[in-house]
């Protein structure tokens, strides 16, 4: 049964800050993004939360909703309220700036290490690389490459938690596309750098950063091919 | 440790898993076997006494499973306990001699006649 108004907890403040209740109107079809819109708009307009597109392109809006990491623009309300009452924090894993806001840039520096950046072999004088549609390499990348970069599955990482160097699931994912990417000339800087300590070899194949992540990838399967990928490797002795 | 040899220790993990998964099944199909019959230490040792092909195949468990679970109980002294590499890499080899010395004395009591 639905209750109305929805009772929302919602974080307020720093990583030392507390959660702070609100009374939002229900309406149909309503998201958990709009509770918070509606929060800013009508209760509390020094509420600090991010998001662009609403439509979940764009990965800026993801929150800790009841506990779970979620996008918040495509979260019905009708799913996660459990009697009526919905608790609303930034994502897990990294520092909190204010209030629904988690500071991403650990997260994205983690791509960078990971050597997310495409490394072209070609010039615009070279002919288009020929890739087929079907074949392994191409359906591998294709598996990964609807990341929108919401840090959901980091936040819902426990080797992420307890190992702060951890490169994390999507930057591993994101090195996965470009391994299998055949105009890529930068595997063997990427091989030895997702491999060891911070990369592949710590995932303890948990899955939580599957079962969160909101467009159905499987940042696990990315992370099983870097480990075969980087078995037949011989890593220099790099410190 | 470097990459490499982080690299080289899961290889190794990963093969022995291979090789335990397959001595577990034979170790419990025989279990569930053997007990059909009641359990009884004469009734095993008929069977294992002065058989090289039992004692071939339990000493390759017992390695297995000493290297397997001794690599594991590194990653958990080092994520669990906050241990340091150098010194989970020594708890891992008093791990491993631990369990290979007391696991294949144990092969040698059932095997050697």
């Amino acid at each position: 049964m639905e209750v109305n108004p929805l009772e929302v907890s919602v974080w307020r403040g720093g990583a030392d800050g507390r959660f702070e209740t609100f009374e939002v109107p229900r309406r149909a079809s309503q998201t958990v993004l709009d509770v918070v819109t509606y929060i800013q708009r009508h209760l509390d307009p020094t509420l600090a939360y991010r998001f662009a597109c609403r439509v979940g392109m764009c990965g800026s809006c993801a929150m800790t909703v009841n506990g779970t990491p979620r996008w918040t623009c495509r979260t019905h309300v009708d799913k996660v309220a459990k009697g009526g009452r919905v608790t609303i924090g930034p994502l897990a894993n990294m520092p909190v700036v204010r209030d629904l806001v988690a500071d991403m840039r650990e997260f994205f520096d983690k791509w960078a290490r990971a050597r997310g950046q495409f490394k072209p072999t070609a010039t615009r004088e070279n002919a288009f690389a020929r890739v087929k549609p079907d074949s392994p390499e191409r359906r591998e990348a294709d598996a990964g490459i609807e990341c929108i970069g919401c840090g959901v599955c980091y936040a819902a990482c426990d080797v992420v938690a307890w190992k702060p160097e951890y490169l994390g699931p999507a930057a591993l994912n994101r090195a996965w596309t470009l391994v299998n990417d055949a105009r890529d000339g930068g595997q063997s800087a990427r091989l030895q750098a997702v491999a060891g300590d911070a990369g592949c070899h710590s995932c303890h194949t948990l899955m939580s950063c599957t079962k969160h992540c909101p467009k159905g990838l499987s940042p696990t399967r990315a992370i099983a091919g870097l480990k075969r990928a980087t078995a037949g490797v011989d890593f220099e002795d790099a410190p | 440790m470097s990459t490499r040899g982080e690299v080289r220790l899961w290889i190794v993990q990963r093969a022995t898993a291979a090789v335990l998964a397959l001595c577990v099944v034979v170790h419990l199909a025989t279990i569930i076997y053997a007990v059909r019959g009641g359990l009884t230490a004469a009734e095993i040792l008929s069977r294992t006494r002065g058989s090289v092909a039992w004692g071939a195949f339990y000493a390759v468990f017992v390695i297995a499973a000493a290297v397997h679970g001794s690599i594991g109980l590194r990653t958990i002294c080092m994520e669990w306990l906050g241990l340091a590499k150098p010194w989970a890499g020594r708890l891992m080899a008093v791990a491993a001699i631990a369990m290979l010395l007391t696991g294949l004395r144990a092969v040698c009591a059932v095997v050697v006649p």
